[in-house]
């Protein structure tokens, strides 16, 4: 794949504006992508949600991104043009590839993949590099543990390695609580870093029994957050994981564990920070996602900046938010690899003087990859590679997974599921990791893994009801749009394989979701029983795992099958959160 | 994913369970002296389907809503069969503190006598049949005072 290089170098600069925040500055046009002026005393390298993927990746943005209520048009739910306007970006542009899913296959062709850790190494070492010795920190939002085959069977530890080596000093986690307690502790007690939740305590049990905890007396299981010292300034970095775990996930994975946002609990360690410790900045690394952030940033003072993620939000400015305490800015630093957050810090004592902050796309391109970090991936990766390298498939078009309702991998997911297990409805979780494939491009296992590699992959057949069924489509749903927040879980709308439905995602709970119909057309019953197939149940499952069922039928040769979503969305009209439907 | 037959028939159990009735009569060895016509289980109360029927049997008239009264329940239940609440009040002559469930097929989930000189604050844990609002009531110099949050239970699942 040839680039041209100038097709990079025009496009610069947009996505390095910031606004909205006391003198945020504006980034020149620089002549190099990664040329960037030296501001302030610390510079603080932020990237999230890379969910293992070592190597650069395709990463398609989403064209159905809605938010509702006080949420609706307002970042991260713009997509499409809307967001190249709200950002000031060119059409056509290598940020416009980057940020947005327009024209994305011609975009792919020209400017190719993102990320990949040996050029994140290569970048990440630049501006730190730039801004000299001991004035950088570099942190890690978390879902850095999971994504792959590899991180899987390796249970995160293929990821510990590569982060020493990136050299990351703080994390928080999501998915990382998903291998357990023991293979958690495995892996912490060889990561250089430090891992920070705030949020994350002893169930009453488990603290009744001595279960191990960073602070027995408040049963606080992991360091809250540490101080560093750049530039002679105190910054604090506290971490906040995602505040879900044992909702999202099986319960058994985190038994002794119980987790929630706690602002409360928040709010008194940034007091005590701010008080006791004297700091000079706040920072919170955060799993919530971007309205809980939002929301948080309103209620807790003393923050100066919210680094985000867990949404997947690839959003070029923070969002200043007003509070009883000042002002609190919020970002979010997408997925994948394909950016990295940089926060530049103008220091005074006690306090944050002026900000500069850029998410920069990691073209894999125009980036050297690290040899020393190439060669540890290369190592990794040995002999599972080999194995799941053999072609199983074509990508009959292009296949992504991001958007509210629907993608078309997800649908040759469900696809598999009701062809193998023989099932009229097959449901997939709307999970916001997994790569995208070009069409016509040759589908390895590793590719099925990108989609599919969780601790919890059986499948299983069921029956239920209709109304099981729209009850499911309901809950899931509220945890997408609910209008509050806090009340909101991340992850996409599970999807649906043979069902075809309406969703008015304005509505409340339990309205939102109606005109159910099978794929013959016929309208699904309350009453009536359905075989449905699906995968990643936070109940034990018996079934083959969910990567052995799309490979069986991508092995098949079975011709794809087109049907589209089958999703209608009602009354979004004006909400610039959707560029068509999908 | 979301949710298989075991979750649903879990959730059809809660419903039809209804809450658990932890009655707290305060045996603090004190109990004898304070014994007075309402300390008798509340039958009434107890079988009342919405809160302010609930409220109205147990102590027959309505709170109002006071930021005195701290409730901390979680925003989205990790378990509803098991779901922590708490509450304590800056409010001073205390007696009893109840917890209710709007949407529990039994609305009040437990109500706690508070003998003088005792420190306000419960925690419990409690059912909850499905998604609701969550409301604390303290009764403090013969007034009442209530404070009540949404806590959402869900089928799980389909995280990020």
């Amino acid at each position: 794949m040839t680039i041209r290089r100038r097709d990079f170098l025009k496009a610069t600069g947009a996505a390095t504006l910031s606004a909205g925040f006391p003198r945020l500055a504006r980034g020149a046009d620089n002549a190099s992508v990664y040329d960037i002026e030296r501001f302030g005393d610390a510079r603080i390298l932020h990237i999230t949600d890379t969910h293992a993927q070592l190597r650069p990746v395709f990463f398609r943005e989403p064209s159905v991104n809605l938010g509702i209520g006080a949420m609706a048009g307002n970042p991260p739910h713009l997509v499409g043009k809307a967001f190249l306007d709200r950002f000031g970006i060119r059409p056509d542009s290598a940020d416009a590839y980057a940020f947005t899913c327009l024209e994305f296959e011609k975009a792919a062709g020209r400017f190719g993949k993102l990320g990949g850790f040996a050029h994140l190494k290569t970048l990440i070492d630049r501006l730190r590099g730039d801004v000299g010795i001991n004035r950088s920190m570099l942190l890690d939002g978390g879902d850095l543990w999971q994504g792959t085959g590899l991180s899987n069977e390796m249970q995160g530890a293929d990821m510990v390695e590569a982060a020493n080596l990136l050299g990351i000093e703080a994390m928080t986690g999501h998915w990382e609580f998903t291998y357990g307690e023991k293979a958690l502790r495995d892996n912490l007690a060889r990561f250089k870093g430090e891992f920070l939740a705030q949020n994350v305590f002893l169930t009453e049990e488990a603290a009744f029994n001595d279960a191990k905890a960073f602070d027995p007396a408040s049963g606080r299981v992991f360091k809250p957050n540490i101080i560093k010292e750049i530039g002679g300034y105190r910054i604090a970095v506290i971490g906040q994981a995602f505040p879900y775990v044992p909702i999202a996930h099986p319960k058994r994975f985190t038994p002794d564990w119980k987790f929630g946002i706690r602002d409360e609990e928040l709010q008194k360690l940034v007091d005590g920070l701010r008080g006791k410790d004297k700091v000079d900045a706040v920072i919170l690394l955060s799993h919530n996602g971007m309205d809980v952030d939002l929301k948080l940033a309103s209620r807790v003072t003393g923050i100066d900046v919210i680094l985000g993620g867990h949404t997947h939000d690839a959003v070029p400015q923070p969002i200043a938010v007003r509070n009883a305490g000042g002002v609190t800015l919020v970002t979010n630093a997408g997925s994948n690899g394909k950016f990295l957050g940089v926060l530049d810090l103008d220091l005074s004592k006690g306090k944050v003087a002026d900000v500069r902050y850029r998410l920069l796309p990691v073209f894999s391109e125009l980036l050297k990859p690290d040899a020393a970090m190439a060669a540890q991936i290369d190592k990794t990766r040995g002999a599972q590679a080999m194995a799941w390298s053999e072609k199983i498939g074509t990508a009959d078009r292009l296949l992504y997974r991001r958007g509210n309702f629907s993608g078309t991998m997800d649908l040759l997911i469900c696809d598999a599921l009701r062809e193998e297990l023989d099932a009229e409805i097959a449901l997939s979780p709307g999970f916001r990791w997994g790569t995208t494939a070009l069409a016509g491009q040759p589908l390895t296992m590793e590719d099925v893994l990108a989609q599919t590699a969780v601790t919890y992959p059986a499948t299983y057949v069921q029956r239920m009801t209709g109304g099981q069924i729209k009850d499911i489509l309901e809950d899931v749903c509220d945890n997408l749009f609910n209008a509050d927040p806090y009340y909101q879980q991340g992850g996409d709308m599970v999807r649906t394989g043979g069902l075809l439905y309406t969703c008015a995602p304005a509505e409340s709970v339990g309205h939102r979701i109606s005109d159910l119909k099978l794929e013959s057309g016929h309208r699904l019953e309350a009453g009536k029983h359905y075989k449905v197939a699906g995968w990643a149940s936070v109940n034990e499952q018996t079934g083959a795992p969910v990567w052995d069922v799309v490979a069986k039928h991508l092995r098949s040769g079975k011709p794809p099958n087109r049907q589209p979503s089958g999703v209608t969305i009602k009354g979004v009209d004006d909400n610039p959160g959707i560029a068509g439907q999908g | 994913m979301t949710t298989n037959n075991h979750q649903f028939s879990r959730r059809l159990i809660l419903q039809g369970a209804g809450a658990v009735a932890l009655i707290g009569l305060g045996n603090f060895g004190l109990a004898p002296a304070l014994a007075a016509a309402n300390d008798k289980y509340p039958e009434e109360a107890f079988k009342a389907k919405n809160e302010a029927d609930a409220i109205k049997a147990l102590y027959g008239k309505a709170p109002e809503a006071s930021d005195k009264v701290k409730l901390d329940a979680p925003e989205i239940a990790e378990n509803g069969a098991v779901v922590p609440v708490s509450v304590s009040t800056s409010l001073s002559d205390v007696t009893s503190i109840s917890f209710l469930v709007a949407e529990n097929p039994v609305a009040l989930v437990a109500s706690y006598k508070i003998p003088a000189g005792t420190m306000p604050a419960i925690a419990n844990r409690i059912k909850m049949a499905k998604t609701s609002n969550v409301i604390v009531v303290v009764e403090a110099g013969g007034k009442l005072y209530s404070a009540a949050k949404e806590v959402k239970v869900t089928v799980g699942g389909c995280g990020g």
